[in-house]
């Protein structure tokens, strides 16, 4: 199970700031997981193909679209920050 | 010591500056505090209210760690951030920073610093809600120009 967090702008995108998934078997990185989620919600997935959308598994900031998502237990994708 | 608290609850300034400042060594010379509010006026006109969103644990760790860095840059012990999320009403403070040092120069410098990334860098998504409705903020040309100053 991976819980998905959309902040910001995104979470009106979604519609939801957070959900629990099952990746299916062919999600396996940022990549694949950004066009399942298009797949799935076309408003969703071009806001989440934005520039300056990060991404963060398990709270590290990620840069890689390569990266490896199937063991981790928390993705949230971030909009261009506001600050304070 | 570096204090860092990201709160739903309404700041008291003073009560907090005056806390802050109690812990000062015999050393200490010098206490800077910057207090920033919540504005009733943006360029887009009258603000209701500005509604905060953070990431927890992921916006402790990030404000803690750039708040580690600028104290020993500028050789500064005693640093607090306090900063707000939530709805947060016209006239409220939205941010506390206050820096205990020798000599002022090193904390002015602190609080500057640490001030500069809260406004731009810090992970935050700000929405205003106005009478015609909300709106996501994101830095202004002029936040973004300190900041790169900064970093030169």
């Amino acid at each position: 199970m991976t819980r998905l967090i959309f902040l910001g702008r995104l979470r009106d995108a979604a519609g939801h700031g957070e959900r629990v998934v099952t990746l299916p078997a062919h999600v396996e990185t940022v990549a694949d997981l950004r066009s399942w989620l298009a797949a799935g919600d076309g408003d969703l997935g071009a806001a989440l193909h934005e520039r300056g959308i990060h991404v963060v598994v398990d709270q590290v900031i990620c840069n890689r679209e390569t990266e490896n998502v199937r063991d981790a237990s928390e993705i949230a994708f971030m909009p261009p920050l506001s600050g304070g | 010591m570096i204090q860092v608290s990201i709160t739903a609850e309404a700041i008291s300034p003073d009560a907090e500056t005056a806390r802050f400042a109690a812990l000062r060594g015999a050393a200490c010379g010098a206490a800077v505090t910057f207090v920033g509010f919540c504005r009733g006026v943006s360029q887009q006109g009258d603000v209701m209210r500005l509604e905060l969103e953070h990431y927890p644990g992921f916006t402790e760790r990030e404000i803690g760690r750039i708040t580690q860095a600028v104290a020993e840059r500028h050789g500064v012990a005693d640093i607090l951030v306090m900063h707000r999320f939530g709805a947060i009403s016209p006239g409220e403070a939205i941010v506390l920073v206050a820096a205990l040092s020798a000599h002022r120069a090193a904390a002015f410098a602190a609080v500057e610093e640490l001030m500069d990334y809260l406004k731009t860098d810090a992970p935050f998504w700000k929405r205003e809600i106005g009478p015609s409705g909300a709106r996501w903020i994101e830095p202004t040309a002029e936040d973004r120009r300190r900041r790169e100053e900064h970093s030169k």
